[in-house]
């Protein structure tokens, strides 16, 4: 199980929960699992979202492995100028 | 550890200064822009566009204009499809309008025509029948009730019910108990502040020629920062498959962010289609203020608690952003920037989007951050004076450093902050005497930076040099930066290599050059695709050799065998290799395609001192000092120009340029006379101070360092200009009519 | 509209074209003689892109026109160097790195040396005036100054 942080807009349609635990070994499966568990949080996966792992942001990659004591914190989809 | 990671080594080449590869061709007048090309039987093109802020489109007569000699093609929003999707029907709608209009200068018809007279002379034989509607261009007057609706039914689903139905967007970052912080706090407090949109300012305007045939293959030729998303969204806005549509990316005349969108281009592209010929577009400068780029304008309240020797408690700000009349969502970053810069128990940021009736926001350098963090180093800038503390002494006591939970969530690794504070500290600049209505003032920074879809091949050419294609327009110097990593990684002179920009048939795709990206995730990959090249050099010198290929190594620009027991040969240059690559098994190329990630969040620190004139409100800035993490400075030189453009960017925001509409919602300053960007006589050299904290997510330590710089001189000149005149300015820009105005009612 | 036919010099080569009234010197340049390196950054003579000299005087030629040019010494950035040999200040703009984009470049480079022409020796403040009218969004100008005040040191040297 890895536990996902979720940003303050997210949680009304998780339950109210800052932190929600799924099973997943990769961003991929963490999104699956979390659309599916959640069905509100789908508009914003669709949207778009990237992931820091242990710090570190990613923007897609699906394969990214994540460990069961990694961080892991949901964010919006990043763009720059 | 990930093979592309952090490794320390000693640079031959990286971080010396080589002249850039297009100079010669940039100081005589010979390098293309987007305005520059022509092609044979090229018609011109202009744009009819929207003088209401916001009105309905009753009808569209395009016959007169047709009529006339020399028209040869006019579309409107009938010769597009509506797209399903809701991003690409913005972006369509942005470039022509369908049913409204919703800003001044929002485009609703356009003419090819055999010359640019005969164009302009059909747009003033097209009758457009509008029927006006209610209008707002404000932040706050959009989110009233009852205030006049850009468009119904945008509104996401995080939105909380009973809003203006022109909020679109709501985002809630933080965490800790925010109560219980202000209630240690020994004062707190709390400030609105107010900005207007500005516009990117790039020199060159928007220019494209298009030319589609008719067996439907395409070609556009566009100044833009990202030739492959333009493909992208052109083709899918005219039905077209993406092989047949190629386009070149000119030489770019700046961006900033701005030529991250399109504005016009399918009108060029639909325009050609229809008059079977080429098509040249170049826009206005009026045109680029009306219609395209502008940044969010903004509406803010942040509050800030402090004991009385600087500890931050708690600290929470609410951000009002308009993108103008489409949904976006920049304020996500302008958000979770806000507090990045401090280690703190206690957060919260809210935001809002909110529309109005003004064009499309587009991204310009670290969109969202410099708005959120001018709030919020203003309060605690304030916050330092109320107690008589040192502003630097108070940012280094509360800094975030490696360990801390963010306020947007993740736990910070190696970042150079503290550094970058200390660096500033200890800068002569710091302690240096001020004269009468002089301020200093100071303001951290910060910006995520990404990595993202880059490809980059190496061709081993059989004289021994070296071509580099990569897919990223060149807006400061990146071909010379890529050319300088490719030389540190193979080992040959930097001027045996020379690197170009690829059209977007010659190369796989490369995401738009934003984020500070460029120098980071281009470099990865170049630095990737020299280490394929050296493998493969080292496979053909070990076959010659008789021996395995594991027993080759590369050093200083040759194959060697490795160890003793790999035989005793003298070691086999770049160029010889490459000489007999033809009988050694055909030509040699390395290349590398990946979604980079890793790029390392980037830190700034800004020192200025300004003079106020107390006759006329005018702020002068005297001395300017850039503080900013590298991570490993490749060409320092225009590493340094990116700090120093952003900080003059940045002062021009603080100071002077905005965009100001009348109560008709029309632009009343769509030029560079009356939008005033810093010219020379405004400013003085700006320093700067180049730390070198090694990214560790890149082979040599690299960090974008494009957009950071523009965040800190909101808040460093703010902050200076109200220490000088003994109050503080809470909206930007600090025009000298409105430091008059403060300084009257001072008394 | 009627054409009017110009005689001219432009960087000592003699040349003709014609252009309508109210056309303007930086169209007829960049149009009608495909000398596309003076630019247009703004038409209304606020940013200096499309800086030349007429009669040795700098002008923005979008505010001077086309017709204007009859029996004048145009000289525009294509003229700057010699040959192959670049001129002192084109070479210290590559070597400060004074140029990022490189579209004010070719304005900020006519007007540099116009003024070093009448001031070999400018002080910073001196030349940050007279480059007041060439506006540069990427470098902040603070490379501009140095690469001129390299190139005008040399030139005094010379
Ligand atoms: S184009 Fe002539 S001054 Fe701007
Ligand atoms: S170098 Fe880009 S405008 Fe000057």
């Amino acid at each position: 199980m890895v536990k996902v942080l979720l940003w303050g807009t997210l949680r009304s349609a998780a339950d109210g929960q800052a932190e929600v635990e799924v099973e997943a070994g990769t961003f991929k499966e963490l999104l699956d699992e979390l659309a599916s568990r959640y069905p509100g949080l789908e508009p914003q996966i669709r949207r778009g979202v990237s992931l820091a792992l242990d710090g570190k942001i990613y923007r897609e990659a699906w394969f990214t492995e994540i460990g069961p004591d990694s961080e892991v914190v949901l964010m919006p989809y990043m763009t720059g100028g | 550890m990930a093979l592309d990671a952090y490794q320390k080594r000693e640079f031959k080449q990286v971080g010396t200064r080589p002249n850039r590869p297009d100079g010669v061709d940039k100081v005589t007048g010979r390098a293309m822009y987007g305005a520059d090309a022509t092609a044979p039987g090229m018609l011109h093109a202009k744009i009819l566009r929207s003088p209401h802020a916001h009105a309905r489109i009753v009808s569209i007569d395009t016959s007169a204009a047709e009529a006339l000699a020399g028209v040869k093609a006019i579309v409107t929003a009938a010769d597009f499809g509506v797209p399903e999707d809701d991003f690409l029907r913005d972006v369509q709608d942005h470039c022509m309008a369908r049913g409204k209009v919703l800003y001044d200068g929002h485009a609703v018809a356009a003419v090819a025509a055999t010359t640019i007279a005969a164009a302009k002379a059909a747009l003033k034989l097209i009758k457009v029948e509008y029927e006006t509607l209610p209008h707002v261009t404000d932040v706050d007057a959009a989110m009233k009730p009852g205030a006049p609706v850009v468009q119904a039914g945008r509104a996401y689903e995080n939105v909380p019910a009973g809003m203006s139905e022109n909020v679109t967007h709501h985002c809630e970052f933080g965490h800790g108990d925010l109560d219980a912080g202000f209630a240690k706090a020994d004062r707190v407090v709390e400030r609105h502040f107010k900005t207007a949109a500005t516009h990117q300012g790039y020199i060159e305007p928007n220019a494209c020629l298009a030319s589609v045939t008719s067996d439907g293959k395409a070609e556009l030729w566009v100044c833009t920062q990202g030739q492959y998303f333009y493909r992208t969204l052109c083709a899918a806005l005219l039905g077209m498959e993406a092989s047949q549509l190629r386009v070149t990316a000119s030489e770019i005349g700046g961006g900033f962010g701005g030529k991250t969108m399109i504005y016009m281009e399918p009108v060029a592209l639909a325009l050609s289609k229809k008059a079977g010929r080429p098509v040249k577009l170049v826009l206005t400068r009026d045109e680029v203020f009306r219609a395209t780029g502008p940044t969010v304008s903004s509406s803010m309240d942040v509050k800030i608690g402090m004991t009385k020797d600087g500890r931050i408690t708690a600290a929470q700000a609410r951000l009002c952003y308009s993108g103008g009349a489409f949904p976006n969502t920049t304020v996500d970053m302008g958000a979770q920037a806000a507090f990045a810069a401090y280690d703190l128990d206690a957060v919260q940021t809210l935001g809002w989007n909110v529309m109005t009736n003004r064009p499309k926001e587009s991204a310009y350098r670290a969109p969202g951050a410099p708005l959120s963090i001018y709030a919020v180093e203003s309060v605690v800038d304030e916050l330092c004076q109320h107690f008589g503390l040192d502003p630097l002494a108070v940012r280094l006591l509360n800094a975030a450093d490696k360990g801390t939970k963010s306020s947007y969530g993740p736990t910070f690794d190696q970042i150079g902050l503290k550094a970058t504070l200390e660096a500033a500290q200890a800068h002569p600049h710091y302690t240096a005497p001020l004269g009468p209505n002089q301020g200093r003032g100071l303001s951290c920074g910060f910006w995520f930076n990404f990595g993202g879809n880059t490809c980059v091949s190496l061709n081993v050419n059989t004289d021994g040099t070296v071509g580099v294609t990569e897919g990223n327009p060149d807006i400061g110097g990146s071909r010379a930066s890529i050319s300088l990593m490719a030389a540190e990684e193979l080992g040959i002179p930097y001027e045996k290599i020379r690197t170009i920009v690829a059209d977007t048939s010659s190369l796989g795709y490369n995401d738009v050059t934003d984020g500070s990206r460029v120098t980071f995730a281009v470099g990865l990959a170049t630095i990737k695709a020299a280490r394929d090249a050296i493998r493969k050099m080292c496979s053909r010198a070990a076959k010659i050799w008789g021996i395995d290929e594991e027993a080759v190594e590369w050093v200083d620009g040759a194959a060697v065998p490795a160890g003793p027991n790999a035989g005793k040969f003298p070691p086999m240059t770049l160029a010889e290799i490459a000489a007999v690559s033809a009988e050694t098994g055909g030509p040699i190329a390395g290349h590398y395609e990946v979604n980079a990630d890793g790029a390392g969040v980037s830190f700034g620190v800004h020192l200025c001192d300004i003079e106020v004139d107390p006759e006329t409100g005018a702020t002068k800035v005297l001395r300017y000092t850039v503080f900013q993490d590298a991570g490993k400075a490749v060409h320092p030189s225009y590493v340094e120009g990116q700090m120093q453009g952003g900080a003059v960017q940045g002062i021009g925001w603080a100071l002077n340029e905005e965009y100001i509409y009348g109560t008709d919602g029309r632009l009343q300053n769509a030029g560079f006379l009356d939008y005033r960007i810093p010219v020379a006589s405004d400013l003085p050299m700006i320093d700067t101070v180049i730390l070198e904290i090694p990214n560790p997510g890149h082979p040599y330590g690299v960090r974008g360092v494009g957009e950071t710089g523009i965040v800190p001189p909101l808040a460093a000149i703010a902050n200076a200009v109200s220490r000088a005149v003994g109050v503080r300015m809470t909206e930007l820009p600090m025009s000298p009519p409105k430091l008059l105005k403060a300084l009257e009612a001072k008394g | 509209m009627k054409t009017i036919h110009v005689s001219t010099t432009i960087n000592g080569d003699p040349a003709e074209f014609i252009c309508t009234p109210d056309e303007t010197l930086l169209d007829v340049l960049r149009n009608r003689l495909g000398l596309t390196g003076a630019k247009e950054g703004c038409g209304t003579g606020d940013c200096g892109a499309c800086s030349v000299t007429v009669n040795g005087r700098l002008v923005c030629s979008c505010l001077v026109l086309g017709a204007e040019a009859q029996d004048a010494d145009i000289s525009t950035i294509e003229g700057m160097a010699d040959g192959d040999t670049l001129h002192p200040l084109q070479r210290a703009f590559i070597e400060h790195a004074a140029l990022q984009c490189g579209i004010c470049t070719p304005g900020i480079l006519v007007a540099a040396k116009a003024l070093l022409e009448k001031n070999p020796d400018p002080t910073d403040e001196e030349l940050r005036y007279w480059l007041a009218g060439n506006l540069c969004r990427c470098t902040g100008y603070d490379k501009i100054i140095r690469a001129v005040q390299a190139a005008a040191a040399e030139m005094r040297g010379a």
